[in-house]
């Protein structure tokens, strides 16, 4: 089945999230559409898929128009999708996931579920999936939640697959195995369109790629093209892919933790008795596939979480069991994983974001009041400092992209003298021009001495920025590796592997320059490089 | 030591802090107290007589009789132990097996029925009969929990099941009295109550304004518009406009007369077999057909089934829209059956009994079912303890239906997971 779109416009009000977009896929073939986050295109896929109407345009299917008034037209017409975020309700069962919507009944519209678990059992078997039609979603780890999603389409006989951003929450292994499906059904006869905007994975399955910028197609380049060649294209000049940075100079080891045990509400183990120390001048990494209790590992740190065990120990001092605010004021800087919710408030403005830690401390605050004039300055430099692209300070922090807002949080977090950074997610959903601005200054941060946590899932950022790498696994520390791992190694340790069965060395810890044993009993008085 | 890094393999055996939620072993341990000072030690040295059959039933089983001396004894000692099995088991960090809250509850309820019986002025209780009225009262409660399950389900609180009914008795009465047609009476309840449901799923779907503000002001405005109304026409007209016509009982002969079943399965009203297919048909249609794989899928993640092509609003609609129908059936009830007009506030907060029914009943028919049985018997037992005229003051016994509530609710039913997306309006894109 060929697929084509025809001068797609897609207007949310005045921002034109698809400026005339033509695309043309066929038959058997993989499309890849390579962008940026926020180029627009999940916007144009879900024009596709008929969630959205667009402004103006086409969609063509074997060279005559449709109209797609929701997702079941654009499913009759052979159309599948696998979002982003996985359409699955996770009290259901795979069988029931995937009759939804497509119900095989018998008479009075009751369900004949057994007819669409030996659908499912047929497709599994020639995929190779390995899923059982009675298993509860919610037990099943991403990879497999992705398969019954690539079921479902399958099952309503898609000719056309749109996989949107498959591989954000995969590990690299799984990610094989994804791109490997891919080929089995092109070879099958199926198109699948690919959106992504990891320059590896596009190269390696594409038939075409498409690139989009702002909305608008800005080129197509064949798979052989270089990662630098597409990078530029993809972000509109020529970007530096890997990172110069000096090796770390590690000095003392002023942060640790010690056996940190953190439970779920209903008692469900989230992170299982991790330990771990940083040295000053030094950044650890924490790769691991998303929800592997990465974010309960620095909310724990931050004092965020009940029911956290063990110890948190800077220069000294534990800090489990301590209110935030207390934490914040022991020289701990946070950048949180999702800035719209916990890193900013939306609808304060940029000054005032740019003190939300400080607000009520000088110079900031004399007494009970706050000092506008001490604030605003303060905003104009940091604007001036990390090249915050907004009207002006007084402009709403929710009014600027998500590159900017990042930028400010990380202003305001690497504002002040600190004993402990961390950064969780820094650069998700950052422009690829921001990213390295980005890890300039945490780098910056390490060379000044600061010990750095870092917590990613874009194992491509935990190789540029790390100096050691910890993985994290189902709440579980697996190891500790040097920041030169290869990434198959990682890819292994990420779904559960040790670092022997995965062939690589368990550092144990790092020994470096480091004179100091024993529990870190450091005397606060002594602060290495925090100016 | 060093900071080491522990991998699975060679954990370092720390115990970790488990969750322990203490909620249910202190509210165990503190009604097995009540139970020891009160009924054991606080025996009235008598005994209570259970009479099983009436004397005019073709089948006569003996009657039943306890003393209380000994009754109080035996089941203080049972509830003190399973108190302290629990308090063992969440020491441990284990969770409770299922039995142990319903078997807590039914020796604590012996307990309690024993010695209240025979601390009575006349210690000697119909014990049939005391079901019976126990599944009367329920009845409402158990069409509004439907209610309530229809339109939690699919993703809206139903927070106005008072106002449904409240809505449907007054309808009932006052078509059924003009009419003197039983039908009639019920379809107006049906019609008053599915008014109400759809101003709640217009407001909370179309215009996604708070469901439980909504809910709320629709009670107030249900209670405040029947009142207006009794005062101004039916209170001075009450043999034209209220007196409606009642259902009788249906007596399956021979069935009936089961000593204690008999009536509650056999002797019923229309609206009260209507009940049991109601259960059955929501259970069944929730759990069985392709409309409630869908509705289940629209109240848990609804974006996931409008992916798949289901209209969401529209579905949650005719939802909120099928639940007026059931909760009207349940008012209907209110002036048909068990009583013989409309009154002011009538179903006096019966409404929101319904809806701790459905939330003790874990969202589900049959949860819900049961736990509005278990209010149900601890109204009819309030009404029944005051005719036998027993020491607790009479407010106390009216208390007792709604402290039954609070317990069963905040104590007893533990972390009950509702539809995950229940309140959530749900907006395209």
């Amino acid at each position: 089945m060929k697929l084509e779109l025809r001068g797609i416009t897609k207007k949310f009000g005045t921002f034109t999230a698809n400026d005339d977009i033509t695309v043309v896929v066929e038959s058997g073939q993989v499309h890849s559409l390579l962008g940026e986050n926020g180029a627009g295109k999940s916007t144009l896929m879900n024009v596709l898929f008929g969630l959205y109407e667009a402004t103006a345009g086409q969609v063509l299917i074997d060279d005559s128009p449709v109209q797609f008034h929701g997702p079941g037209d654009a499913m009759a017409a052979g159309i599948g999708m696998v979002h982003q975020h996985f359409m699955l309700v996770p009290v259901f069962t795979v069988a029931e996931n995937v009759a939804l919507g497509d119900e095989v009944t018998r008479a009075a519209g009751i369900l004949d579920l057994e007819a669409t678990r030996r659908k499912i059992r047929e497709i599994s078997d020639r995929f190779g999936f390995h899923v059982d039609p009675d298993a509860l979603v919610e037990d099943l780890p991403v990879g497999v939640q992705q398969r019954v999603e690539i079921i479902k389409a399958l099952v309503r006989e898609a000719k056309v697959l749109i996989l949107d951003e498959p591989t954000a929450v995969l590990t690299p292994q799984e990610t094989d195995e994804l791109l490997n499906i891919i080929r089995q059904l092109r070879d099958a006869g199926t198109s699948v369109v690919f959106i992504s905007h990891k320059l590896r994975e596009v190269k390696e399955i594409s038939d075409v790629i498409t690139v989009i910028r702002r909305g608008k197609v800005v080129g197509h380049a064949e798979p052989t093209a270089s990662a630098a060649e597409l990078a530029s294209l993809m972000v509109g000049r020529s970007v530096s892919l890997s990172l110069e940075k000096e090796p770390a100079t590690p000095g003392e080891e002023t942060f640790s933790i010690q056996n940190l045990t953190v439970l779920a509400d209903n008692g469900q183990v989230l992170l299982d008795d991790v330990s771990f120390g940083i040295h000053n001048g030094e950044i650890l990494a924490v790769a691991g596939v998303q929800g592997n209790g990465q974010t309960e590992l620095t909310e724990a740190i931050m004092g965020l979480l009940d029911h956290a065990s063990g110890k948190v120990v800077l220069h000294g001092e534990n800090l489990l069991g301590r209110s935030v605010k207390s934490i914040i004021n022991s020289g701990v800087g946070f950048v949180p994983e999702d800035r719209s919710t916990d890193g900013l408030v939306g609808t304060f403005t940029v000054a005032e974001n740019l003190v939300l830690n400080q607000y009520d401390r000088a110079p900031f605050a004399r007494g009970m009041n706050m000092r506008g004039s001490v604030i605003a300055e303060n905003a104009e430099q940091k604007i001036g400092e990390f090249d915050i692209r907004t009207q002006g300070p007084q402009a709403d922090a929710g009014t600027l992209s998500g590159g900017n807002q990042q930028k400010v949080v990380m202003a305001r977090e690497l504002s002040r003298p600190l004993k402990l950074f961390i950064a969780s997610q820094p650069t998700r959903g950052v422009d690829v021009g921001s990213i390295e601005f980005l890890h300039r200054r945490i780098i910056a941060e390490r060379d000044g001495g600061t010990p750095v946590l870092i917590v990613s899932t874009e194992l491509d950022e935990v190789v540029e920025l790390a100096d050691r790498i910890a993985v994290l696994y189902k709440g579980q520390l697996v190891g500790i590796v040097p920041g030169d791992t290869p990434r198959d190694t990682l890819g292994l340790m990420m779904a559960g592997a040790s670092a022997d069965e995965a062939g690589a060395i368990d550092i144990d810890p790092v020994p470096p320059t480091d004179t100091s044993t024993g529990t870190p009993v450091a005397n606060p008085e002594e602060e290495h490089g925090n100016e | 030591m060093s900071t080491a890094t522990t991998t699975p393999s060679s954990r370092t055996g720390s115990i970790a802090p488990a969750i322990r939620n203490w909620g249910a072993p202190v509210t165990l341990a503190v009604l097995a107290l009540v139970a020891l000072v009160g009924f054991a030690i606080g025996s009235p040295h008598a005994s209570a007589r259970f009479r099983i059959s009436a004397d005019a039933d073709a089948l006569q089983v003996p009657d039943v009789v306890l003393g209380t001396t000994l009754v109080g004894w035996i089941t203080a000692v049972v509830l003190l132990a399973l108190a302290a099995y629990s308090f063992a088991l969440t020491t441990r960090a284990q969770p409770a097996p299922r039995w142990l809250v319903p078997a807590f509850a039914a020796v604590w309820v012996i307990a309690f029925l024993v010695w209240v019986i025979g601390s009575a002025n006349n210690p000697n209780v119909y014990f049939s009969g005391l079901i019976a009225g126990s599944f009367t009262l329920a009845i409402p409660l158990i069409f509004g929990s439907l209610s309530g399950v229809l339109c939690e389900r699919s993703g809206v609180i139903n927070i106005a099941i008072e106002g449904q009914l409240l809505a449907g008795a007054f309808g009932a009465a006052i078509v059924g009295s003009i009419t003197h047609s039983l039908l009639a009476g019920v379809l107006a309840a049906i019609v008053a109550s599915v008014v109400v449901s759809m101003v709640l799923a217009v407001f909370s779907i179309k215009y996604m304004v708070n469901q439980v503000i909504v809910g709320v002001v629709l009670n107030v405005l249900v209670a405040g518009l029947t009142s207006f109304l009794f005062s101004t026409v039916m209170k001075d007209n009450s043999s034209l406009f209220n007196s409606p016509p009642s259902f009788h009982n249906i007596r399956i002969p021979g069935l009936a007369d089961i000593p204690v079943f008999g009536p509650i399965l056999f002797d019923q009203t229309i609206l009260g077999y209507g009940m049991y297919l109601a259960v059955f048909l929501v259970w069944f249609g929730l759990f069985k057909t392709r409309w409630g794989l869908r509705v289940r899928a629209v109240g848990e993640h609804p974006k996931a089934a409008d992916t798949v092509g289901i209209k969401v609003n529209t579905m949650r609609f005719w939802n909120v829209t099928l639940a007026g129908v059931v909760a009207g059936v349940g008012g209907a009830f209110f002036t048909l059956v068990t009583s013989s007009s409309f009154n002011k506030e009538m179903t006096a907060g019966q409404g929101f009994i319904a809806l701790a029914a459905l939330i003790f009943g874990r969202w589900n028919p049959i949860g819900a079912f049961f736990a509005a049985l278990l209010f149900g018997f601890s109204l009819n037992l309030s009404f029944v303890l005051t005719i036998l005229g027993t020491p607790v003051p009479s407010q106390f016994m009216q208390m007792l239906p709604y402290v039954v509530t609070v317990f069963a609710v905040a104590g007893l039913a533990g972390k009950s997971r509702p539809p995950a997306s229940n309140g959530i309006p749900y907006v395209k894109e």
